[in-house]
């Protein structure tokens, strides 16, 4: 069982929901990353997703796609993103999912990057561009190493579609509750519970709803949908508004807890109005 | 029959984009299919193709350069002569067809010189859908005549300033728009390049211009030609030249890279010459990138070579040698381009310059009798600011 399934294991059987928090590896530097994760952990974060910097983020709208411009500017490399799991995971059991584009990875060397990934301490790995048509050939190896593989899915996607990437899933199906490219959004789609009750009947893994998720409010809505709930954009600005700010990672770490709390308090809710059988 | 299933032209090409994308493209490559082989549509292609666009071209016998070079028959397929002056129509045309058939309303497209961004506002205005192009920063300033033939269009354009604030920033700005608008967007994207079908599709629109070549050369010449010439940027010319001569073994075929300020300067465009296998915009193919897997800077004199990556089918057709590709620098091109606009009264694209250019060094290696055909993708008229300051001309 990887660190992923056991802390959702865990998480299930307190009736408590997972709260994912994406932050971009080297922005604004690979030591504050570090500092940033520990601060996540303390905050209330279950799971990180650490982004890898690419050249090309499409998927990602302004806010990470500034961040990844930063950590590029370092020559922030999948090897020292690597590294920087390595040193983490020398203080923590928290799991790490590794965020990123394809190329890097195709790159570095699909079976080099999953016995590396491994020896690091890295839990999943979810590549934007690579969807299941075209995951065989990473998915081989990670496989090989008991890495997880984690996949989008859309509103767009079907249930044919669904079927196909929760059959090639691992960790957890993380739903894109947006057409759109990442970023914080004022209201949230009308259509998650819908959606995601949609893909629960469709498989065991827990689902994790993200993209557009900015505000304790709305984490505690999607939190009584969903098993997990995935903020990036929000954190990433609070990132960019305090890069020479001494307080950053205090400042991430605030916001982080009030997000957990936004769960928790909508969690508390959950339970009175489904009583436990 | 390449691509396969998945699209892929050997290990290349394929569909590597988000999820979001998934059912968009696998909606655009059932209608493609529905679509290619129907006689209501192909009818429909062909009639604008012909009234609109003004083809065929002419397979023009260049005799002044031919004499020039002093070597092989020179001949010119004159894509220069098409409606907005370069063969980017061919395939706006047969996307925007498709998007109306597929009931979409809105168009948006990706540009680098301006001339897929003129040719896709040209066909929106003429079939009244709506337009937006997006363009990198960089690019608005060289080519700001295109930028206002668009705008004149009536489409919008769309500044990009991300990344290099070229081409391949313009789109990833337009995929992430398709992402958000895929209800009543179509993406018309401009060269055999992006995921699985638009390599396909893209080379299939263009083909035209090597089904008529070929249908030219036999006629005139009674033989097919011994060498084929065109300029590769994302290499959609010189896969709709090269596409129908794929299977006559004794055609060689040569694609032209931009070289830039020189190979070895590491300030060029060519992914293939100098490139290692990626995944960009979609498929994996050659780009040019740095060890750590992240896209390079490039440099060419001509805007629409000023891309890391080349088309899948290109990277294939490279590997088993159908075709073979070289280069020549931003120098060797303005001498095309002067020859040809001075032997031949022809003022030829920057991108075309190259084909021009390598023409230079292969003709007066070759018998009298040996025929070339050189794809003149487009004409010069919107390189007019460029060529001037590289002159040291103010115009």
């Amino acid at each position: 069982m990887t660190r992923i399934t056991k802390v959702f294991k865990e998480l299930h059987t307190n009736n408590g929901k997972a709260l994912i928090p994406y932050i971009t590896a080297g922005d604004p530097s690979l030591e504050l990353t570090k500092k940033l994760v520990f601060q996540l952990e303390k905050s209330g974060a279950d799971i990180i997703e650490l982004g890898v910097p690419f050249s090309d983020p499409m998927a990602d709208g302004p806010t990470i796609q500034r961040a990844s411009e930063r950590a590029l500017a370092n020559n922030v490399s999948l090897r020292d993103v690597l590294d920087l799991t390595g040193e983490i995971r020398l203080h923590t059991e928290i799991p790490i999912i590794l965020f990123g584009y394809y190329n890097p990875f195709f790159t570095y060397g699909a079976e080099k990057f999953s016995r590396d990934a491994k020896e690091a301490g890295v839990d999943g790995v979810l590549i934007v561009d690579l969807p299941p048509e075209e995951v065989d050939e990473l998915k081989v190896y990670v496989d090989k190493v008991g890495m997880d593989i984690i996949f989008l899915t859309a509103p767009t996607s079907n249930e044919e579609r669904i079927k196909l990437i929760t059959k090639k899933a691992g960790g957890f199906i993380y739903y894109v509750s947006v057409t759109g490219v990442t970023g914080a959004r004022t209201s949230l789609d009308s259509h998650i519970e819908e959606y995601v009750a949609k893909v629960k009947k469709l498989t065991d893994l827990p689902v994790g709803v993200g993209f557009g998720i900015s505000t304790p409010g709305q984490a505690g809505k999607v939190a009584k949908w969903a098993d997990a709930v995935i903020v990036g954009s929000a954190i990433v600005k609070i990132i960019e508004e305090n890069l020479n700010s001494p307080d950053m990672v205090k400042k991430v770490g605030q916001f982080v807890k009030s997000l957990k709390e936004g769960i928790v308090r909508s969690g508390v809710k959950y339970q009175d109005l489904t009583p436990q059988i | 029959m390449l691509p396969d299933k998945k699209g892929h032209f050997g290990i290349y090409g394929g569909r590597y984009v988000a999820e979001t994308l998934m059912p968009a493209l696998l909606e655009l490559e059932e209608s493609y299919y529905r679509y290619r082989d129907d006689r209501e549509f192909q009818e429909e292609l062909n009639y604008y193709l012909r009234e609109y666009v003004g083809r065929e071209t002419p397979l023009y016998l260049a005799e002044r350069l031919t004499q020039r070079l002093g070597g092989a028959k020179i001949y010119l397929k004159r894509e220069d002569l098409c409606h907005t002056g370069a063969h980017k129509i061919n395939n706006t045309l047969g996307q925007i067809i498709l998007a109306k058939k597929m009931g979409k309303t809105r168009i948006i497209a990706e540009t680098g010189a301006g001339q897929h961004g003129v040719a896709t506002a040209t066909v929106a205005a003429m079939f009244g859908l709506e337009c937006e192009i997006y363009m990198g920063v960089e690019d608005i300033k060289r080519q700001s005549l295109n930028v206002f033939r668009m705008k004149l269009l009536g489409a919008k354009v769309q500044p990009v300033s991300s990344g290099t604030n070229t081409l391949k920033d313009a789109m990833n700005e337009a995929m992430r728009d398709w992402v958000a608008n895929i209800h009543n967007t179509f993406y018309i994207i401009g060269s055999v390049a992006g995921p699985h079908p638009y390599p396909m599709m893209v080379r299939d629109f263009q083909s035209v211009i090597g089904k008529e070549t070929k249908r030219q050369i036999l006629e005139v010449e009674k033989r097919l030609p011994d060498h084929l010439i065109a300029c590769v940027g994302g290499g959609s010319n010189s896969m709709g030249l090269f596409y129908p001569f794929k299977d006559d073994k004794e055609v060689e075929m040569v694609g032209v890279e931009a070289a830039g300020l020189g190979i070895n300067t590491g300030k060029h465009a060519a992914s293939i010459l100098d490139g290692s296998v990626g995944v960009l915009h979609g498929s994996k193919t050659y780009l040019l990138q740095d060890k750590n897997g992240q896209i390079k800077h490039t440099h060419s004199i001509a805007a629409g070579l000023d891309y890391p990556g080349v088309g899948p089918e290109h990277s294939y057709f490279h590997d088993i040698g159908r075709v073979k590709y070289t280069s020549v620098t931003d120098k060797e091109a303005l001498d095309g381009f002067r020859l040809l606009t001075l032997s031949e009264g022809i003022i030829p694209a920057l991108e075309s310059a190259h084909a021009i250019a390598y023409t230079m060094r292969l003709a007066p290696k070759l018998d009298k009798e040996k025929v070339i055909i050189v794809n003149l993708s487009g004409r010069g008229d919107k390189d007019m600011n460029t060529v001037a300051e590289v002159l040291g001309v103010k115009i």
